[in-house]
């Protein structure tokens, strides 16, 4: 049996193994909890054009305030779940709520929004994911809480709900105030 | 009771399970005969064992044992009984079970329709099926025992999901089981044949079949699934490309890859380590699915009851099986050693270009949904979804509908490119003229969607080309043809439905008219309405079309008490040429004002209608008579080796 032969025989088997020492490692870690390894960090650079009205929105622009950062796409089955959660935490109007519009079409976020609705302060628009990537999104929904410093504070890896409204982000709200 | 002696009845499945897997490979290796034949018995055993246990668990649900952990759950006193019925496999545990019970009735049906295999293969091939049974009978029994009870027992039960209250949800999961669970059938065969050392056209044949009986089962859940996202979840969407969803597409993928290499290793001495290697990636890829689906590692819209300790269990079984069989492959891969020499230029290489395609999109799909999992393994975080999954997907059907009619066309061991391109230059002309009319006809299409009309002309054309020159047309022929026909429609159909949908958001009074793309949707106002176990307000619509009436559709909101969320039931009128698709959103105001949301999908149907297409085709091949010619001599030869 020569080499070449050998190596072809094991590769289905080394393919195996390593896709379940893989799956391994992803058990028991519920992936709504990981922490950001941007917590407690600055919000990550970035320069993109606004949904609403195409002026460029960036990083420091949006310091001086809280805000909550939704990351959130028309093909996204779940935002439109949450959606009812984040229109009416914006009507609250306890800190504005920015939207993240995430490897999306803009033709198709604002048929989205007409049809849903619009609860976002600004959208920043990121076409190519370039953003969700420094941002570490792990895909829509997510939820970002980031202080006045511009120091994201929390994440929340998919939908927004009552329970982690109330249990997450609220009071870190009142924490950072 | 009745529950303790289900628990009973599924302990002793499970031994007989066990007895399975050891007897007749014990009779193998000490060349014992007698005990070899035990695995028929044990077989039928097992699947009365099961079928038992899984009627009393239905059972339970239609007498309303609430003293029954998982009855009370997924059950409560109103709910009607065809859904108590079905509420049976509406979550995991009974799911499980019936996984289980179809399990031993594919072991049951192999022991019984293999007279034609000699009684050390067969006994191979059942022992395999019966470790494949003992494993998940255990993960059954000591993980997610559909038998508990709860003491003291509560007064009533908790209500199924309403999403799952639903003719769609008592249909797809069997349905889609008989798929996953199928496909260790060929696993079974390639297996045992790697015990025995060598594979032979015969067994190849004997497995196509079975192969293809397993695969058309999979489509059919599979748009048995995608139906019923479409009108139960109320958006009109029909496939996400969620982590479960994948989880099943993926096995049917592989699968596709292993009826079109079967094709050649039947016939002819090649591709014999690469048929088996894709038998064991089908049966491998099911089971990572349950994994997938029950475990909790990747977050889902299906949002199934997830449990670390059970992922632990699903992901040691993937291990055994999967692990042993690739493991088994390393050891004998290189006795499967095909002898044919074929020319590059042959429909062998067409076909395995094929398997490659196939195999090559499943591994996308699985990287697209173990993407979340690999870089969180390397410290970083990046995400998909659909964008990724549809420009993928899209990229590389392109070439697999350009080669299609190609293949179909080429002659075994060698041909000429130039021989077939000739004989295809009128269907492609065709299909140009044909597709130039329907961007006329459509009022313009999009690129993606003015190829993937082309593509369905084209495969449809030419196959119809190809018939003709046929001498002789066997069930093989034609379900091979009928199946690539379901592709043709299918790949219309979605050109269509993703490309020229249309719909409209808009706040309605009673006895307000909407135009929307020439027809008229009247509202006629809502009217609340309690119906069996729920809550409902129904809205009334009349359509009309040039003063014509099309239909009048009624969708609702409907309030499930117990469970108390609402839930939309869209209307659909259902049409050859297009759905009208009307679901009510929420009261505005009281005036009688509703958020009404109105689609029309064009051609929606026949990307339903392509899938069931292929599923027929795949069936109607596996009837093809010389799969059955074949056995009777093998069956005359077994009992004349017998008498000699």
């Amino acid at each position: 049996m020569n080499k070449k032969n050998i190596i072809k025989a094991l590769l289905p088997l080394i393919i195996f193994l390593s896709l379940v020492i893989l799956l391994y490692n992803g058990l028991g870690k519920n992936t709504r909890l990981l922490p950001s390894a941007l917590i407690n960090k600055p919000v990550p650079e970035f320069s993109v054009p606004s949904l609403m009205n195409g002026q460029t929105i960036n990083n420091d622009s949006l310091i001086g305030q809280m805000y909550l950062l939704n990351v959130w796409a028309s093909w996204c089955p779940n935002c439109r779940v949450e959606h009812p959660m984040i229109t009416e935490f914006a009507r609250q109007k306890i800190i504005p709520v920015y939207g993240l519009n995430y490897k999306d079409e803009n033709a198709a976020a604002n048929q989205w929004l007409n049809q849903f609705g619009n609860p976002y302060k600004d959208i920043l628009v990121d076409i190519e994911g370039l953003v969700g990537i420094d941002f570490g999104v792990y895909g829509a929904p997510e939820t970002f809480l980031i202080d006045a410093k511009g120091i994201i504070r929390h994440k929340i890896v998919g939908e927004l709900n009552p329970q982690n409204l109330k249990n997450e982000i609220l009071p870190l709200i009142e924490k950072y105030k | 009771m009745l529950a303790e002696i289900g628990q009973y009845t599924l302990a002793f499945g499970m031994m007989v399970s066990l007895l399975l897997s050891l007897c007749p490979l014990y009779g193998y290796y000490t060349k014992n005969e007698k005990i070899m034949q035990t695995a028929r018995p044990l077989a039928y055993l097992q699947l009365i064992f099961m079928l038992v246990s899984f009627l009393i668990l239905v059972t339970l649900f239609i007498i309303q044992d609430f003293s029954v952990t998982y009855v009370w759950q997924n059950s409560n006193s109103i709910l009607p009984i065809r859904y108590r019925v079905s509420a049976t496999w509406g979550a995991h545990e009974g799911s499980m079970l019936l996984w289980l019970t179809i399990q031993a009735l594919w072991t049951g049906l192999v022991a019984f329709y293999s007279k034609s295999l000699s009684s050390d293969k067969i006994a191979r091939v059942l022992a395999i099926l019966g470790m494949v049974s003992l494993g998940f009978a255990a993960f059954v029994f000591f993980m997610s025992n559909p038998f508990l009870r709860t003491i003291p027992m509560p007064f009533d039960g908790n209500d199924l999901n309403p999403l799952l209250q639903d003719f769609g949800l008592i249909v797809h999961p069997p349905i889609l089981y008989m798929g996953y669970v199928g496909l260790s059938v060929p696993f079974a065969i390639s297996i045992a044949a790697l015990l025995g050392g060598n594979i032979d056209e015969n067994w190849i044949r004997w497995t196509r079949p079975w192969t293809n009986a397993a695969w058309a089962c999979l489509t059919l859940g599979i748009v048995l699934g995608s139906w019923w996202a479409y009108y139960e979840l109320g958006w009109g969407g029909w496939w996400f490309w969620d982590p479960v969803e994948n989880a099943s597409f993926l096995p049917w993928l592989a699968a596709v890859g292993l009826i079109h290499v079967q094709a050649v290793s039947e016939r002819r001495n090649a591709f014999r380590g690469w048929t088996v290697l894709l038998a064991i990636i089908a049966f491998s890829l099911s089971v990572l699915g349950t994994f997938l689906v029950r475990s909790g590692v990747l977050t889902s819209v299906h949002a199934f009851a997830s449990d670390p300790s059970r992922g632990v269990f699903v992901l040691s079984l993937l291990a055994i099986y999967a692990g042993g069989a690739f493991f088994l492959y390393a050891l004998r891969a290189n006795k499967l050693k095909s002898q044919t020499e074929f020319e590059l230029s042959s429909r062998e290489t067409l076909l395995l270009v094929n398997s490659i395609i196939f195999i090559t999109v499943c591994f996308m799909v699985l990287l697209g949904t173990l993407f979340p999992l690999i870089f969180e393994a390397m410290g970083k975080k990046i995400s998909v979804g659909p964008p990724y999954f549809g420009s993928m997907f899209f990229m590389m059907m392109v070439p697999m509908a350009i080669f299609l009619p190609i293949g179909v066309l080429y002659k075994w061991r060698k041909d000429k490119m130039k021989r077939v391109i000739k004989l295809l230059i009128p269907a492609f002309v065709i299909a140009l003229v044909l597709t130039a009319i329907s961007y006329w006809f459509f009022g313009g299409l999009n690129l993606k969607a003015t190829l993937g009309v082309f593509a369905a002309f084209w495969l449809l054309i030419s196959g119809f080309n190809s018939i003709r020159q046929q001498k002789t047309l066997t069930r093989g022929l034609w379900g091979m043809q009928l199946a690539h026909f379901g592709v043709a429609v299918f790949l219309f159909g979605v050109s269509m439905t993703e490309h020229t949908d249309f719909e409209i958001d808009a706040l309605m009074h009673p006895n307000e008219v909407k135009i929307v793309k020439g027809y008229s949707v009247e509202f006629k106002g809502v009217e609340n309405k309690q119906i069996e176990n729920y809550n409902a307000f129904i809205g009334h619509f009349v359509v009309t079309q040039d003063g014509q009436q099309v239909a009048t559709m009624n969708p609702q909101k409907r309030i499930y008490p117990r469970q108390g969320n609402p839930m939309t039931e869209a209307a659909i009128d259902a049409g050859f040429t297009r759905d009208l698709y009307i679901s009510l959103g929420e009261q505005i105001n009281d005036k009688g004002g509703w958020a009404v949301r109105v689609y029309i999908k064009p051609f929606i149907r026949w990307m339903w209608g392509g899938g069931i297409l292929m599923m027929l085709g795949g069936l109607l091949a596996s009837t093809d008579k010389r799969f059955f010619r074949h056995a009777k001599r093998l069956k005359q030869q077994n009992i004349e080796n017998y008498l000699a």
